[in-house]
């Protein structure tokens, strides 16, 4: 039988022993069905989940029902929505509660003084002129004014196949300003005209996303093994789709049979009653969901699947290991 | 002598049931160590002890409560938390 000390050095071994206590266990939250932006291809908006339930307004009733996620085992409040920052107070008694990370689009600022360690993932979609296209402004000029040198925040690059050959320009501006940055790729949910990815594109974004990480490794957040399978679709020689996605809401899951998949994970509308099928929209097609946290969790729960070899452990223990420094559940 | 035949008993179910279950190659229920740490060696995760549970449960009739998960680190911890719960149940 293969053990995983049998697979590592001492060195490896010890990684894989910090993270294998890690034990998270997430969940995604809308926390409000508004937005200051309205983004061409936000999965939220195209898909209509914007109206899919009334916004529970009753602070009272946020703070009892954050209190039962803890109590169902919850230990990461992933923050979504709308835009969170617009509802502080609810992100407030998230962040009180349990270890939390908000996802913004950056133009308003957390105030450090109320979340003095949250962590805070800022969306930036391409350069300047993508985001002029896709969200109507270039929300880079304002967020780097916001966050710039802030110890708890980064950037969720979401690369578009039009910056093939650009990408470093971006992580050279993100590095300036003291941040980090985390890459995923556009999924084009709106079929904006010229945003689909091409296979010859993935392969190129793949080698790019490579030697960024090489380049910039005190400011990238990544993998080369994620990097490989969010551009392929690929993981051990199985496809990624509705049969292997671990991020789908436990209520709603009827998959027969059961793949891997994320303890107790659900994505709550933000009426606190409803439920999303998953941490994207439901109108996706899975088979073209390039969703990076996706792609990392399904990684992450196929772990005894990836001790074949050495190589493939070192893999997972890498990814995990990417997750867990994007949570902060280990330091950067 | 009872009580130990018993657990060896149960240590065999045990990994009988983990080997079947989580698909493990290359070992037997009578060459799996029972001292080996299932967590930091054997590669099993908390869906893995879930699956494991469920299916134990239903052979021995019994719950095993989820928050004593992180207690069952190896077979012999598994079968030894297994016979005490049947003993309580007696």
């Amino acid at each position: 039988m293969k053990t995983v000390s049998s697979l590592l050095d001492q060195e490896w071994f010890a990684r894989y022993q910090t993270i294998s206590k890690l034990n998270i266990r997430s969940s995604i939250y809308d926390v409000t069905n508004r937005c200051n932006l309205r983004c061409k291809g936000c999965f939220f908006f195209s898909s209509g989940e914007d109206h899919a339930a009334k916004e529970e307004m009753d602070p009272e009733k946020w703070a009892r029902f954050i209190d039962s996620e803890k109590e169902r085992g919850v230990n990461l409040a992933i923050l979504i929505g709308g835009e969170p920052t617009l509802c502080l107070d609810r992100v407030e008694m998230f962040n009180n509660r349990m270890p939390s990370y908000c996802a913004t689009n950056g133009l308003i600022k957390v105030p450090r003084d109320r979340f003095p360690d949250m962590i805070v993932g800022i969306s930036l979609w391409g350069d300047e002129t993508d985001e002029k296209t896709l969200r109507g402004k270039d929300t880079f000029a304002v967020s780097s004014r916001n966050y710039e040198g802030d110890p708890y925040a980064y950037y969720l690059y979401t690369i578009t196949p039009k910056q093939i050959g650009k990408t470093e320009q971006i992580i050279k501006k993100i590095r300036d300003i003291g941040l980090k940055v985390h890459m995923q790729l556009l999924s084009n949910d709106e079929a904006v005209d010229g945003f689909f990815w091409k296979k010859d594109e993935l392969e190129g974004i793949c080698a790019e996303m490579d030697a960024m990480l090489d380049a910039y490794p005190d400011t990238v957040i990544s993998s080369k093994y994620y990097h490989k399978i969010i551009t392929t679709g690929k993981m051990l020689g199985r496809s990624f789709g509705w049969a292997e996605c671990p991020s789908v809401t436990e209520s709603l899951d009827n998959r027969n049979p059961q793949p891997k998949r994320l303890i107790h994970f659900i994505r709550w509308a933000s009426d606190l009653k409803t439920t999303h099928r998953c941490c994207t929209s439901a109108t996706r097609d899975c088979s073209t969901c390039k969703d990076g946290a996706a792609h990392m969790s399904w990684v992450m729960v196929n772990k005894r699947a990836h001790m074949r070899s050495t190589e493939d452990l070192q893999n997972w223990i890498e990814v995990y290991e990417m997750f867990a420094k994007l949570y902060k559940f280990i330091p950067w | 002598m009872q009580q130990e035949n018993q657990l060896q008993e149960m240590i065999l179910s045990v990994a009988k049931i983990l080997i079947d279950e989580l698909r493990i190659e290359d070992v037997t229920p009578e060459t799996f160590d029972p001292d080996i740490n299932l967590v930091d060696e054997v590669g099993i995760d908390s869906m893995d002890l879930a699956t494991v549970a469920l299916v134990l449960q239903d052979e021995y009739r019994i719950t095993i409560d989820e928050e004593d998960y992180p207690k069952l680190q190896s077979i012999r911890l598994i079968a030894e938390y297994i016979l005490e719960l049947l003993a309580m149940e007696a």
